[in-house]
């Protein structure tokens, strides 16, 4: 081996190397830098036997500490039930009304009513509970089942035609076209009619056409004003809420093919204290108010529309 | 003192070198792969440098060690501790300032005008903070004092470092290594004090009550402070500080550094009391600096990375002067503009007002001031509303439409305060609580020192409104007040 060249100054071996005259010094490095990296294997040879390593044909090394981050999850999990006995005991103590009125208990309700909310609701009534065709708007004030916190709790257990013994939902919207209950021309007015309640234009022949119609086979169940009842899960056609949508359409629609929403039952899926907490968090997400279904807004008036005004 | 003036009367070849030096030749005469760390020995020097040293190594130790112990009183359960990074509590005490995790850029704001100052100070000054302040520094001091105590002055140290092991030489390393760990353990245990009540953490950490993290840090800081200070020393500053590598960006040829004035000490060689000062330089190469410094550098070899601008080596030179009867100051704080001029027989002019000075001390007096301003003004109360982002709005059964906010409201006071929340742009908007009939205003309780999440409603009449309405929330306590902004929306773009 030759004798490399040596920088002047340092007194440090060059590479060699040389770019437009600069030469790269060889600059040793310093000794404890070695023994960082010894002491870093050594660290390495220490973990092998202490934690689990080495792959094998069948297994693995298992290392003297015993890790195993599945039984280190399972323990956590544990920890976490324990830490939710605490709170579903509470639950399980208090009233709906209760709950919501003792801030921290109903931020526990509303944390667990969204984990449960987005993990089982949520596919149909939307991550927010927003709602969407078919599926009722859990945000706003117009609840087809009643709005209260005892009213939400009860359709969370039994369901909606759920075939659950006491399941909500017992009268059903017939399909009059399809099951040619009435004509097409019968449906064609009654879409008019339906219209003319809810407070928009309609034909007002139509609509004089459907008075007997709508008297005949609509009233038993919405209502002579059609402002429906909440006790029986039946639509107010008044207002401005439209579960299938608002349009002569699907309003004519829905005459002829009587669809009927259905909800499962929830009881045998989740215990008492998180159906609570669930009806806490819709109650909480939909304003809050004891009772949120207002009365119908002008009912009078649109009577009035309804029976044959000339104003539209 | 006899040791240094017998060195004059060895041949030259025969001095002690520098350890930087002596690793030169190492490596001329081995070669090889790694570098091996040639130990220094500094000796003790006395002098002002010196004595300004222990000085400020009293102040800066004192500083760390009673900072946490000092009380402030603060209303309620909060900590009464004056200085405190509380972690649990998400929250930074000094004195009579109190920052929460979402005013960090106050900390920012402190580190900026830290690394300015240290830039002004370094351009003006030198490595001041190397020399004087730096942790690195009054450690390694300290850990050297505690060696001289038990192995003697340099070469008492290098005799017995060179000697067989023996009781004596066992009981010496063994009786060093220990107060090491001691004050390595000091160290690491105040640390920790910073970050939790100090007197609660002191009981719960004997009784092993404390956190974990605490004796974590307390570990760590003890086996840095004992590998930093007791062994690694100069090459920390040298190999993993990056500090001496920027300060060449700071440094420029007006500015102050502890200089080998070359133009008075060359020719240097030693000197009998008999000879005559003429045609020579005052240095008579005895390397007392040599011997005293920390870095194991020669200063007369100009400036260096590895010269921490301590000022040992002046006051070294000064009492050799003394001696020889010479004025002192052949080394000193100086530029190496003066030396050139001095040296070009010109009177040496020294500038303190230069561009980067004038930069440096611009930015920093504005980052300070917009620090002090930003406290000054600092709002006791903090408002954001975030949307609901899914519904984005709900429509009611009568037309109208609703949607919902959560409005964070911060109290950073100490005490629990009412807060009126009102809505402004929207007109005829209803507001509520959940559980609450709509009204104009919402009155809530803010406790102290926490944040508020509350629930909000809006309920407007969109009446042909646009889809987007511009809006904004208001809180008001007492004097004080905040505003956000936020939107409406009313669905115009999707009709029922």
């Amino acid at each position: 081996m030759s004798e490399r060249e040596r920088d002047e100054h340092s007194g440090t071996e060059t590479t060699g190397h040389e770019w437009d005259g600069i030469k790269e010094l060889d600059t040793p490095l310093p000794r404890w830098w070695l023994w960082t990296w010894y002491g870093c294997m050594a660290v390495a040879v220490v973990y092998w036997v202490l934690m689990p390593a080495w792959p094998g044909i069948s297994g693995y090394t298992r290392g003297l500490l015993g890790q195993s981050d599945r039984a280190q999850v399972t323990q956590d999990l544990k920890g976490l039930s324990a830490q939710r006995r605490t709170g579903e005991a509470r639950l399980h103590a208090a009233t709906l009304q209760q709950i919501e009125a003792d801030p921290e208990l109903q931020g526990y309700a509303m944390q667990v009513g969204q984990s449960v909310f987005g993990d089982n609701c949520a596919t149909c009534h939307g991550a927010g509970g927003a709602g969407g065709k078919g599926y009722p708007n859990l945000r706003d004030d117009v609840w087809l089942w009643g709005g209260t916190l005892d009213a939400i709790q009860h359709t969370i257990r039994v369901g909606v035609r759920s075939g659950h013994p006491n399941a909500r939902g017992e009268a059903m919207m017939p399909a009059f076209g399809r099951d040619q209950m009435l004509s097409a021309a019968q449906v064609d007015d009654l879409t008019e009619y339906v219209t003319a309640i809810s407070g928009r234009k309609a034909d007002v022949a139509a609509v004089g056409r459907a008075r007997q119609t709508f008297t005949d086979q609509c009233v038993a169940c919405h209502g002579a004003a059609g402002v429906g009842d909440v006790a029986r899960g039946i639509p107010n056609l008044t207002d401005a809420e439209w579960l299938y949508g608002s349009d002569r359409t699907t309003i004519r629609d829905q005459l002829w093919n009587g669809r009927n929403g259905v909800m499962p039952t929830w009881q045998a899926r989740f215990s008492p204290e998180t159906i609570k907490a669930l009806a806490v968090y819709v109650h909480a997400n939909a304003g809050g108010v004891a009772e949120p279904v207002a009365p119908p807004r002008d009912v009078v008036q649109r009577e009035g529309v309804a029976a044959g005004a000339s104003t539209h | 003192m006899t040791t240094v003036i017998d060195t004059t009367k060895r041949p030259p070849e025969e001095c002690p070198k520098s350890a930087a030096g002596r690793l030169r030749d190492k490596a001329k005469n081995t070669g090889g792969l790694y570098k091996p760390r040639v130990p220094i020995y500094p000796k003790l020097v006395h002098g002002q440098w010196r004595r300004i040293k222990w000085a400020l190594l009293i102040a800066t130790l004192a500083i760390y060690y009673v900072t946490p112990w000092i009380r402030w009183d603060r209303p309620g359960a909060l900590s009464d501790q004056a200085v405190l990074v509380d972690f649990f509590g998400r929250r930074f005490y000094f004195f009579g300032i109190q920052l929460w995790p979402q005013e960090v850029h106050f900390l920012t704001g402190l580190l900026v005008i830290a690394a300015l100052a240290l830039f002004l100070v370094t351009a003006l000054f030198g490595r001041l903070w190397c020399g004087y302040a730096c942790p690195q520094t009054v450690w390694t001091d300290l850990f050297i004092y505690v060696e001289r105590g038990f192995e003697g002055d340099r070469n008492a140290r290098m005799r017995l470092a060179a000697a067989p092991w023996s009781f004596d030489k066992l009981w010496r390393k063994g009786g060093k290594h220990a107060v090491w760990l001691g004050l390595a353990f000091g160290t690491g245990g105040a640390w920790i004090f910073y970050f939790r009540d100090a007197p609660t953490l002191l009981g719960e950490f004997w009784t092993g009550r404390a956190p974990i993290t605490s004796y974590i840090s307390c570990a760590l800081l003890t086996a840095t402070t004992y590998v930093f200070a007791g062994h690694m020393r100069e090459q920390v500053c040298t190999y993993m500080c990056p500090w001496p590598r920027i300060q060449g960006a700071m440094l420029d040829e007006h500015s102050l550094q502890v200089t080998y004035r070359r133009d008075r000490g060359e020719a240097r060689r030693p000197h009998k009391k008999t000879e005559t000062w003429e045609g020579r330089g005052d240095c008579i190469d005895c390397h007392a600096c040599v011997v005293v410094c920390p870095a194991g550098i020669d200063i007369r070899d100009g400036s260096q990375l590895e010269c921490i601008n301590c000022g040992l080596c002046i006051d070294a030179c000064d009492e050799i002067m003394d001696r020889v009867g010479r004025p002192r100051g052949l080394i000193a704080y100086d530029t190496d503009f003066a030396v050139a001029e001095r040296a070009a027989k010109r009177p040496p002019k020294y500038r303190l007002l230069r561009a980067r000075t004038i930069y440096y001390a611009v930015a920093l007096t504005v980052v300070s001031g917009l620090v002090t301003w930003g406290l000054a003004h600092r709002e006791p109360f903090d408002l954001h509303a975030l949307r609901d982002r899914n519904p984005t709005y709900v429509r009611l059964h009568d037309g109208s439409v609703r949607n919902g906010y959560t409005l964070k409201i911060a109290n950073r006071t100490f005490f629990a305060r009412p807060v009126e929340v009102t809505l402004k742009g929207i007109p005829g908007a209803r507001l509520s609580a959940p559980g609450e009939a709509p009204g104009v205003v919402i009155r809530t309780m803010v406790p102290a020192n926490e944040v508020r999440a509350l629930r909000v409603f809006v309920t407007a009449d969109p009446n042909g409104a646009a889809a987007t309405l511009p809006a904004a929330f208001a809180i008001r306590s007492g004097g004080a007040s905040a505003e956000t902004t936020t939107t409406f929306l009313t669905g115009a773009e999707s009709p029922p």
